[in-house]
């Protein structure tokens, strides 16, 4: 299977007339055409739209996904399957990408969630999208939505803008500034390649605990999958979205899974130092009876690949470090070789131990930092979104919210501070 | 200014004798003393040793909350700014006096306080979780390098520098976890450890397993019709409005509410402050993690004698392992003290 990543390299954002790139780079939008398409009468009282650039004195809160702008132009399928699009298998062919554009969803809070986003000063260095150009839609939910209904609506109105955006770029006569190409051979082929290279697949860990903690394959809750095989490029579509952002700083945010740096770095060392052969993903459910079925099921799978190691992505913390512990077990207990990639919560002084079970086979971890450190963002010049909830959501505490507009937070309330996919270069050692 | 520093030291540095001298009480001199003259010749006019505190290790070991808090006394007599003890190299009882006195110049004068031992000096274990051990070797032929290394590190905390890592400052690692930004990302880092593992060359994971302590369940009630049973929760079900603002997650706190004539955890007066997960069906009924009215239902059965009039309850989501030990604690002291018998624990 093999995919082009077409990237058009964006350098701003501003409101106009119509939607497309501009000769310095810059992506022009129609505002109103966007907040046309991304209407939902039923379900939302108004969506507005702003932009929030890379060092500008700007606060997005609460952030509750943020999405990259991407459109096939040849392949079966389209972006985000079974979410925005018919469900038809994605992976395959070319895929036009806006790189450096972000679409962010954020509205009113839906229970003790959702993240910060700051685009200067100390909050803006652990957020990965500090550093993209933003286009934020701000929801206001029609009085009595259903909490459930309410997470779906902004959910999917954030997918179809960043398709829309990427579509009316292309549409528009929009060049690639670059091409990535993705290739993995079937399985029959790719199994007796680079003989003497160990076998290497990535299991893909989905936080599936419940509202505003869910993921979505292909427009499955992914609660009620068994563990199954993806080909790596299908991330690169959509295939695997976000629900989810509580606890905003290890939430896999929908652009983490377009981007997933744990498929990038495999396919970086492909052919060279291992032999790549897939992606197997699996969920982390609440119940123990659902915890083993996966786990035993995935590595299980890992076996019929025969592969000699595993990475293993772990996504939120505290009950799924029971699924990422349990995965590391069996597959060491395989004679698969393990790497997870978690983070910490090891309090707020850094001296509690830091995740909620443990493992000698644990042997071989990378850590994203722990997310209990405090820091103290600075007041931004304009606030978009709802700033009175910060004291509730999770991060917060009493006080957090100080009368000049600063912030002191955990790191956990700052959206993808402790991407446990390895997104950033944030880490944790022993003093 | 010069800084006014006390240095601890024991019998056989101070020059009065070997082991049998173990069992000299404490006492105070003025200036400094053996190996505290190295210490003043590298702090030069910057800090001076005002007063030097002896005690023997016999002495010490077995009289310890006595000597300890005469030891203290005399180190506040001398108004001290910091305190230096040792270095102990990997004498055993002198480490544990070190670490002592340290923990408690810490704890009781809030000054700034250094000591030195090697790593497998009992002492370290004990103390280096509350006290900053600069490490030494195992003798007293290693002290050209600890007085400079000790000195460095109280000098940074007078000037109010932070500390910086195990590796820079020289110290004995304390067991914190500290956040910094590495070179590469952390995909990058998983793969790199992955290949290395899988060549059978060495790596180095980034966070070392703990090994957790576990707790063996109490005995079962044997005459469950008397027994008085207690709810307690880390499932956030707090009075409406979170009166006492129990955090979302990383709680900094527990809650006591009295349920005293409590019929069932109503959604009109409970709501969850929880914030790890879906809490619509915990809000639509908070008893599904509060079973006030199953419970109640069994007391009027007669099932058991009487329910608890208290329940208490914090956030489990993201709350660290002290701080849930601490609320463990004063919860179990507050149940014993009243004569619960058993308790439910829910979580989520």
């Amino acid at each position: 299977m093999k995919l082009e990543l077409l990237k058009v390299n964006i350098k701003g954002v501003k409101w106009g007339g119509s939607t497309e790139v501009l000769k310095d780079g810059t992506l022009q939008v129609s505002k109103e055409d966007l907040l046309a398409f991304v209407a939902d009468d039923d379900n939302l009282k108004c969506i507005n739209a702003d932009i929030a650039l890379p060092g500008e004195s700007i606060r997005i809160v609460p952030v509750k996904d943020v999405i990259e702008p991407r459109y096939k132009i040849e392949g079966g399928g389209q972006v985000f399957p079974g979410m925005v699009n018919d469900v038809e298998s994605v992976g395959e062919g070319k895929t036009f990408v806006l790189e450096g554009v972000a679409v962010v969803t954020c509205g009113r809070i839906v229970g003790f969630q959702e993240g910060i986003v700051d685009m200067s000063g100390k909050g803006a260095e652990y957020t990965p999208f500090s550093k993209t150009c933003n286009v934020v839609l701000v929801f206001e939910p029609k009085d009595g939505l259903e909490k459930h209904d309410y997470e779906k609506a902004f959910r999917l109105a954030g997918l179809k803008a960043a398709m829309y955006l990427a579509k009316c770029v292309y549409e528009s006569g929009g060049a690639a500034d670059k091409t990535e190409t993705y290739e993995i051979a079937p399985f029959a082929e790719s199994m007796k390649s680079y003989a003497g290279l160990p076998k290497v697949a990535y299991l893909y860990m989905l936080q599936t605990q419940g509202l505003l903690h869910d993921t979505y394959v292909y427009g499955i809750d992914a609660k009620r999958i068994l563990p199954t095989i993806l080909h790596p490029n299908e991330t690169m579509d959509g295939a695997v979205v976000s629900g989810n952002c509580v606890s905003a700083c290890d939430k896999n945010s929908t652009y983490v899974h377009q981007n997933n740096p744990v498929i990038r770095s495999l396919y970086e060392r492909h052919g060279k130092d291992i032999n790549f052969v897939g992606v197997i993903i699996t969920n982390e459910n609440v119940t123990l009876a659902d915890k083993k079925r996966s786990s035993s099921f995935a590595v299980k799978i890992a076996g019929m690949f025969g592969v000699d190691g595993l990475v293993i992505s772990e996504e939120g913390f505290g009950n799924p470090d029971a699924d990422l512990i349990m995965n590391c077990r069996r597959a060491e207990m395989a004679g698969i070789k393990t790497v997870l990639i978690t983070d910490e919560y090891a309090g707020r002084d850094g001296a509690s131990q830091s995740l909620a079970d443990a493992a000698t086979e644990a042997n071989a971890v990378v850590t994203a930092g722990n997310a209990n450190m405090t820091v103290t963002i600075p007041p931004q010049e304009r606030i978009i979104g709802f700033t009175e909830y910060v004291d509730v959501i999770a991060g917060g505490f009493d006080g957090s919210l100080k009368p000049d507009g600063s912030i002191e937070v955990e790191l956990q309330a700052i959206t993808g501070a402790t991407c446990e996919l390895g997104f950033n270069k944030l880490g944790a050692e022993t003093w | 200014m010069t800084y006014r520093i006390v240095h601890y030291i024991n019998q056989f540095f101070a020059g009065i004798g070997g082991e049998e001298k173990a069992g000299v009480g404490p006492e105070s001199r003025n200036g400094a003393l053996g190996p505290g003259m190295a210490f003043k010749a590298v702090f030069g006019n910057e800090a001076e040793i005002v007063g030097t505190v002896i005690c023997g290790d016999g002495y010490f070991a077995e009289n310890m909350d006595e000597a300890g808090e005469k030891i203290l006394k005399m180190i506040a007599d001398f108004k001290p700014d910091a305190v230096i003890a040792g270095p102990a190299f990997n004498a055993g009882r002198y480490g544990t006096a070190c670490g002592a006195v340290s923990e408690a110049v810490l704890k009781k004068l809030g000054i700034p306080v250094v000591t030195g031992m090697y790593p497998e000096n009992p002492g370290v274990d004990m103390f280096r979780k509350s006290v900053y051990i600069v490490e030494t070797s195992d003798s007293a032929r290693g002290i050209k390098d600890a007085v400079p290394a000790m000195s460095k590190l109280i000098m940074k905390m007078l000037r109010g520098e932070p500390i910086g890592s195990p590796a820079d400052d020289g110290y004995i690692q304390r067991g914190v976890r500290v956040n910094r930004f590495h070179d590469k990302i952390g995909a990058a880092r998983a793969v790199d450890m992955l290949v290395k593992k899988l060549k059978g060359e060495e790596f180095k994971t980034e966070y070392p397993m703990p090994v957790f302590d576990r707790v063996p369940p109490a005995e079962p009630i044997k005459d469950m019709k008397n027994a008085v049973i207690a709810l307690v929760t880390s499932g956030g079900i707090v009075p409406k409005g979170n009166p006492d603002h129990i955090e979302a997650s990383s709680a900094s706190k527990y809650g006591t509410y009295s349920i005293e004539g409590v019929q069932s955890a109503d959604e009109v007066a409970y709501a969850t402050a929880h914030g790890g997960y879906d809490p619509t069906y915990a809000n639509t009924d908070p008893n599904r993690v509060l079973p006030i009215d199953v419970l109640r239902e069994m007391e009027k059965e007669g099932m058991f004698s009487k329910l608890y009039d208290y329940f208490f309850t914090t956030v489990g989501n993201g709350t660290s392992v002290a701080s849930s030990k601490k609320f463990g604690s004063e919860i179990g002291e507050r149940l014993k003290k009243d004569g619960v018998d058993a308790v439910i624990l829910t979580s989520t």
